[in-house]
């Protein structure tokens, strides 16, 4: 033994044990997961949310020095970004500007245009600043941000914002910094106005970086009744240089003195940003996001065979999740802060640890034998799974150990999120999984016990059913013909379960309110943590109140002592020219202008008096006012980030600028005076603002919408399949006929009993429906014909269909067969098979009992073989005639059996039947010999109206479609044959309503009519060897041979389309319906699905051992048995098989599909009844009251919803209603 | 910057004449190109972005606009190579007769395509010391990348075959003028730009492979 094979057993029994224990004691598991991934994710409480705004932190200016780089320990309340220099700094420098005293002779223009002017001179004084003391000479050039580039993008920017030097914005710029282009401007409003984007803009607008102010404040519009103009010059420096600034601000205060200002200037206020997320980076984000619920959408769905798939589904999720939440827990929690973007790295995490095991441990639990107990089914599943679970766990780490090794940070960390989340997700699987899958089994077999209860009650103890064999008690029959299983009680206990869930959640919507409670709470957080949000406001009403007022807005720290949002509001939509008076007084603040008298004035009288230039606490940190993305917008300009950075913002300088009205005047352009202000005042503004409103209102409400069919999506991905279809079949039924219970399930009326259909001698050799009638041939080549609703025999042919013959068949019968309603000459027809015993009126014998018929014959049961696919091909060197010849072997029984009377008995020449069609009122029955029979059928006679002799070759397949019959025979020719009638065929119309035995109906057919049945084409060499399967539908007639090869042939002119190959032995199995699905499968065990369009293959599985002995198509899926005794399950698209149903011995082939989603199997007497779409056993219908068992070999479903199965020498014929009901 | 364009011109000239043998087949191919062709303009428009975002922080309003409107034929240019290679790849296995087996489930192609987006991803976000670093450590990451989901002889022979031409067309491209690399830095560009490649042509051939077994399937990714 090898150390490996030592190293895989002892990982094995660990896993098995594992098993034991988990399955064991479920609960106290699942508890402690829960409470390590609690434990696990405690730390990341500690992580900010994600969505909120920039963060500001305040110091003074007078002890400020940078921050060191590396984040020291605990240092109050430092925040932990704020350590290393920042971006920039932000020197403001505002300017309140006015003209006064106002003067009649000004105009609306004059507001503003010398006002603005004096920012150049401004300008000029702040650029030619220097500073010199002791360590040297400094100007403004040295200090300040250098900025070389603007991003190539913005070539609208370019001729506006700085594109060398210093980053020094200023209204100014909007004329390139020079006096002359702004003194020559005709109109500056219009300058202004050309740069603002159009439509709706988020972040700041170019007119707000210019001005440094929201525009609203500025004062530059026609509509200015405060006369004030405000705006700031903005330098942007790259170091501080704390005497430079004091310099600058003394002098600047010199210069412009602001008599009544008493602003603040001890703190500065640093500020840092978020990672920004825009649209563009939005994208790839959100595809990979969309690729990774893909990825999850179709791993989940290979879940099957389990109690419910949508829970395990949403364990295995969870566990992903919860495992990643862990390691990114554990990391924080030892000092490892997450430098990465989380959300961006998520989807490829859980791509790299993957669901590949939550689903290989389900299928190999799944797959274990179900007559084990749990936890023996749990252990095994586990121990299974356990050396590929830690093959793929080893070569994952090592993969990541070679990407540890890259030494590129980034990958590191990424690395170690995806160790420590490989091996909590190995925990979590381990212990989380395995437990709620040991659940999910304990589940199953208790809806199985329960689907069993009922029928348990007083029975005797009954031979175990098919496939469900395990320790609860076998499916006991309460008597003959009736349903084993209870299936009413078992449906109302689960089906509405799952269906109560989902009613719940419809009725209560309590889906939608989570939501909705979620996003009010997220709002509510955002609006709280928001800097600009209902905090800081309700702080500033705190201050506004107290007693102190304004002054003493230095108790709070400065950030608290703003209202930028709403007090900034106020200036504007007061309309009175000096703000009406505060309950709080603020007399520092107050202008100590000129006109005094105006205070208080009303808007009629206040004309003439002169603007006041007010201090207040909101211009301390105007910057507040601005848009948050003030900054970064600024910055990106100039392809700089300050996601995750800071900036320092420096106390503003105030500058008040009196203008005398002469200045004023002097200033003016020539036609500033043409255009007198168009009289539109305020209402644009207002209307400005609430169309702003009004677009960020219909913009959140598309963008609700998109959420909402975005979620609408999501859940029809998530949706299962069918159970919308469920609730559909709900609904529809009519609620007026069955009692429904408040789901609208209702019980089945009807119980399945098997009728009986007696009165073959032998075994039954071949079956043929059209829906309506039933015709069966048993070995002794005698046909009969049922009628397919009331499983009355109608006709009775027997071999080889000569009349004569059949004479003589009476004459030796005599008495016991002359009651019977076989009888050709009698008129009346007798119903002598059914257990029910309804018999006709004209029938001749009051015993019900089963007419001892053909007694006088042998017993040919042992002669039985009718698989002729599991012959073995040494059948071809035989010659033709004796290929499948059973006449020989039944004329041998005969012989010994009753040796006398050889005039009686049947010619040797009549041979058996191989196959036989049934369409209309026509059979067509092909013989060993090579004869092709075609019978009419009525009700009166079952006359042979046709044969034709022209092969030698046994037939050994039949296909009737419309009026042509194709017959394959043994030496691999196909012959096509149109029958043709005087007659229309319109007549087959009666053939429903005769049937009844009592009434004779008219004959459909005279025997004057004329059919003929005539060879059109024979293809001679359409095989190498001999045809095993002949299948036709959709005008196509589809053949399968020895030679390993399936051919297709047009039904019309006989022309082969395609040779299909493909598969490595013969054809034992074909499939083909009205919608062109062709499915074959051969000795080879694998099934081919083709397009019969194109003659490509579509797919190709190996699904069996040995032949495939029948195949079945639905939509979804393709249904497949083999000589193994296993019928699979595949999905048709996909090709990956769903799940496998052991059948009994020799039962294999018999399988039907009564519906999309019911499967009907033959077993040892009995027939059972499966959901496919999960692969439960619905019903078990046992065929004969003794249970001795004769497998059921062929299966017919009927149109009508019927089951015809051979059962030795009877047929059943079972109604499926109940389960239809369900169903349909 | 991002170009996989007439890597294999002789590529749909073949594939026609195939497709006419069965006209039935014409339609199936066709959907598959479709398929495959829209697959490929996505991947180019959210990777260019990717690639962009390396050397852009923030996104202006301004620069999206002229951002479409300068290359607007590389995307087109890179879903004809995608439907050309998806194509490749099954015709590929089924001339060499060794049908590709190994993991043929929409998840797994799933999983490929989200390997791959995080590989352009880690080249255009991460930051290496310098340009052999980056290409060593996306070398490795492609051929974990076809070792992960392909591991067939074939899909690697086209994918070195795909890396090859496409980069050698964009050079020639860049060194005519045509067109021009984002970066300014040549190198960069051109350390990462045949693995992109090679990982773009075996993501490609596997939703091709998919796409061609799958027949009816629709894939769940756009």
């Amino acid at each position: 033994m090898t150390l490996r094979e030592q190293l895989r057993e002892k990982i094995s029994a660990a896993f098995y044990r594992h098993g034991l224990l988990c399955a064991s004691y479920p609960v106290p598991i699942i508890l402690f997961t829960s409470a390590s991934i609690l434990t696990c994710c405690y730390p990341l409480l500690r992580l900010p949310l994600p969505g909120t705004g920039p963060v500001e932190f305040t110091t003074g200016v007078r002890d400020y020095s940078v921050p060191s780089q590396e984040a020291q320990g605990d240092l109050g309340e430092r925040p932990d970004w704020y350590h290393g220099p920042p971006v920039a700094y932000i020197q403001q420098v505002l300017v309140k500007a006015a003209v006064s005293p106002w003067d009649n002779n000004l105009v609306m223009v004059d507001v503003f245009r010398s006002p603005l002017g004096k920012v150049f001179s401004l300008l000029e004084e702040i650029r030619n600043h220097v500073h010199s003391d002791s360590s040297g000479i400094r100007s403004l050039e040295s200090l300040c941000l250098q900025v070389t580039d603007l991003f190539p993008g913005l070539r609208r920017m370019q001729s506006v914002l700085p594109e060398h030097g210093c980053l020094l914005v200023s209204p100014g710029n909007y004329w390139q910094n020079q006096r002359d282009l702004f003194d020559s401007d005709p109109d500056l409003l219009k300058t202004i106005q050309k740069h603002e984007p159009k439509g709706l803009h988020t972040s700041a607008t170019l007119r707000d970086l210019l001005f440094g102010v929201p525009g609203k404040y500025t004062g530059v519009s026609h509509y200015n009744r405060k006369r004030v103009v405000t705006y700031t010059i903005t330098v942007v420096l790259s170091s501080y240089d704390a005497s430079f600034l004091s310099s600058l601000r003394t002098r600047l205060k010199q210069l412009h003195p602001s008599a009544n200002c008493s602003l603040r200037d001890d703190h500065m206020v640093h500020v840092h940003f978020k990672e920004e997320i825009g649209v563009a980076e939005l994208i790839p984000l959100v595809t990979t996001y969309i690729i990774l619920f893909a990825y999850i959408y179709f791993s989940t769905r290979k879940i099957d065979m389990v109690k419910s798939k949508w829970g395990l589904a949403l364990a295995a999720v969870v566990t992903v999740l919860s495992s990643l939440l862990m390691s990114v827990g554990l990391c924080t929690l030892f000092g490892l802060t997450p430098t990465l973007n989380g959300g961006e790295i998520f989807p490829y995490l859980v791509v790299v640890i993957g669901l590949e095991n939550v689903l290989v441990l389900t299928k190999s639990v799944v797959s274990t034998p179900v007559d084990l107990e749990v936890k023996l089914r749990i252990a095994q599943g586990l121990s299974n799974e356990s050396w590929s679970i830690m093959k793929n766990m080893a070569t994952e780490l090592c993969i990541i150990l070679i990407g540890y090794f890259t030494l590129v940070p980034a990958i590191q960390e990424f690395c170690l999120f995806a160790v420590v989340g490989l091996v909590s997700d190995f925990f979590l699987q381990m212990f989380f999984f395995t437990t709620v899958l040991s659940i999910d089994i304990r589940r199953m077999e208790l809806a199985d016990l329960n689907r069993r209860l009922p029928a348990e009650a007083g029975l005797p103890p009954p031979k175990p059913g098919p496939l469900r064999i395990r320790e609860a008690p076998p499916p006991p029959r309460p008597s003959p013909h009736t349903i084993t299983l209870q299936t009413p009680a078992f449906r109302n206990l689960r089906l509405p379960k799952r269906l109560r869930v989902v009613y719940f959640l419809a009725r209560t919507r309590l889906a939608q309110r989570i939501i909705m409670a979620g996003t009010v709470i997220w709002i509510g957080i955002l609006v709280y943590t928001d800097p600009a949000g209902i905090r800081t406001y309700l702080a500033a009403q705190v201050s506004e109140q107290s007693p102190l007022g304004d002054s003493g807005g230095g108790g709070l720290p400065p950030h608290l002592a703003v209202a930028p949002v709403f007090r900034g509001g106020d200036p504007t939509s007061t309309l009175s020219i000096h703000p009406a008076p505060d309950p709080t007084p603020l007399p520092e603040n107050q202008s100590q202008g000129h006109h005094g008298s105006a205070r208080g004035g009303s808007l009629p009288q206040a004309p003439p008096t002169g603007p006041q230039i007010t201090w207040g606490a909101e211009d301390e940190e105007g910057w507040r006012r601005l848009s948050f993305r003030h900054w970064p917008s600024l910055f990106s300009y100039y392809n700089i980030t300050l996601a995750k950075k800071y900036i320092s913002i420096l106390p503003v300088i105030p500058v008040t600028i009196h203008l005398s009205p002469q200045e004023a005047i002097d200033t003016r352009h020539p036609q500033d005076t043409r255009h007198p202000p168009p009289p539109i005042p305020k209402v644009s503004a207002d209307l400005q603002t609430d169309l702003t409103l009004y677009k960020v209102a219909a913009l959140g409400l598309a963008a609700g919408v998109l959420l909402v069919l975005l979620l609408f999506c999501l859940y029809r991905v998530l949706c299962p399949r069918n159970y919308g279809q469920n609730g559909v079949a709900h609904g529809r039924r009519r609620r007026g006929d069955l009692p429904c219970d408040d789901y609208g399930y209702s019980p089945p009326v009807s119980e399945i009993s098997p009728l009986l259909l007696r009165g073959h001698s032998m075994d039954i050799e071949c079956l043929a429906s059209d829906g309506m009638l039933l015709a069966s041939c048993c070995l002794a080549g005698q046909i009969r014909v049922w009628d397919a609703q009331t499983g009355d025999c109608l006709t009775v042919i027997p071999n080889s269909g000569c009349w004569e013959q059949r004479d003589l068949w009476d004459n030796i019968s005599g008495n016991t067969e002359s009651d019977c309603s076989c009888e050709p000459r009698d008129p009346s027809v007798g119903c002598d098979g059914t257990p029910e015993d309804k018999c006709c009126p004209l029938r001749r014998r009051s015993s019900p009992t089963r007419p001892p018929l053909f007694t006088d014959q042998p017993d040919l049961t042992p002669l039985i073989d009718t698989n002729f696919t599991s012959q073995p091909p040494c059948n071809l060197s035989t010659p033709p005639r004796g290929g499948f010849d059973f006449g020989g072997l039944v004329e041998r029984a005969y012989m010994e059996h009753e040796p006398p009377s050889p005039s009686t008995y049947p010619s040797p020449s009549s041979s058996s039947v191989w196959a036989m069609e049934l369409r209309g009122n026509l059979i067509a029955a092909g013989r060993s010999s090579g004869k092709l029979e075609v019978c009419l059928w009525d009700a009166v006679e079952g006359s042979l109206r046709c044969t034709n002799e022209d092969g030698v070759s046994g037939i050994t397949a039949l296909a009737f479609l419309n009026n042509r019959i194709v017959a394959a025979r043994l030496n691999g020719s196909l012959d096509f044959f149109t029958v043709e009638m005087n007659k229309p065929l319109g007549l087959l119309q009666y053939r429903g309503a005769p049937g009844r035995g009592s009434m004779p109906p008219s004959p459909c057919y005279s025997s004057e009519d004329l059919i003929s049945c005539q060879l059109t084409r024979s293809v001679q060499c359409a095989h190498q060897k001999p045809i095993t399967v002949l299948r036709a539908a959709a005008g196509r007639v589809v053949t399968g041979s020895q030679d390993h090869t399936v051919r297709v042939y047009r039904l019309e002119d006989s022309c082969c389309l395609f040779t299909l190959q493909g598969h490595s032995g013969g054809i034992t199995a074909i499939y083909i319906d009205q919608t062109m699905v062709l499915a074959s499968g051969g000795q080879d065990g694998a099934i081919c699905l083709w397009d019969v369009l194109t003659g490509s293959r579509v797919s190709h599985v190996y699904g069996h051992r040995g032949d495939v002995t029948s195949l079945v198509c639905t939509t979804s899926c393709v249904i497949s048995s083999g000589l193994d005794d296993i019928i699979c399950i595949w999905d048709r698209s996909t090709g990956i098989k769903l799940y496998s149903i052991q059948q009994e011995v020799g039962c294999g082939a018999s399988l039907g599909v009564i519906s999309e989603s019911l499967l009907v199997t033959g077993g040892q007497g009995c027939v059972s009844f499966w959901d496919l779409n999960f692969g439960d056993l619905l019903q078990t219908v046992y065929l004969s009251p003794s249970g001795d068992g004769q497998g059921v070999r062929q299966l017919l479903v009927l149109d009508n919803a019927a089951i015809v199965c051979d059962f030795g020498s009877e047929l059943s014929l079972v109604y499926v209603p109940s389960v239809l009901e369900k169903l349909d | 910057m991002y170009m996989k364009d007439k890597n294999c011109s002789p590529g749909p000239i073949l594939v026609c004449a195939y497709g006419s043998l069965h006209c039935g087949r014409v339609a199936n191919l066709v959907r598959r190109g479709l398929v495959l062709f829209t697959v490929g303009v996505f991947l180019a428009l959210v990777l260019n972005l990717l690639q962009i975002q390396r050397n852009v922080t923030l996104f202006p309003e301004e620069v999206m606009t002229t951002l479409f409107s300068s290359a607007w034929w590389i995307p087109p240019c890179c879903g004809t190579g995608a439907a050309v290679v998806g194509l490749l790849y099954p015709c590929l296995d089924s001339h060499l007769g060794e049908p590709h087996k190994f993991k043929r489930e929409w998840a797994s192609v799933m999983r490929c395509i989200a390997v791959f987006v995080g590989i352009n991803h880690a080249s255009a976000k991460l930051d290496f010391d310098n340009n052999v670093q980056l290409s060593l450590t996306l070398a490795a990451l492609s051929l974990g990348l076809w070792w992960t989901f392909d591991r067939s002889r074939s899909g690697f022979g086209l994918g070195i075959t795909t890396a090859f031409l496409a980069t050698v067309i964009t050079q020639l491209l860049v060194y005519n003028g045509v067109y021009q690399y984002t970066s300014p830095d040549f190198l960069y560009v051109r350390s990462w730009l045949p693995c992109i490649f090679f990982s773009g042509g075996v993501t490609v051939g596997n939703i091709g492979r998919q796409l061609a077994m799958g027949g009816s399937e629709k894939p769940h990714m756009d």
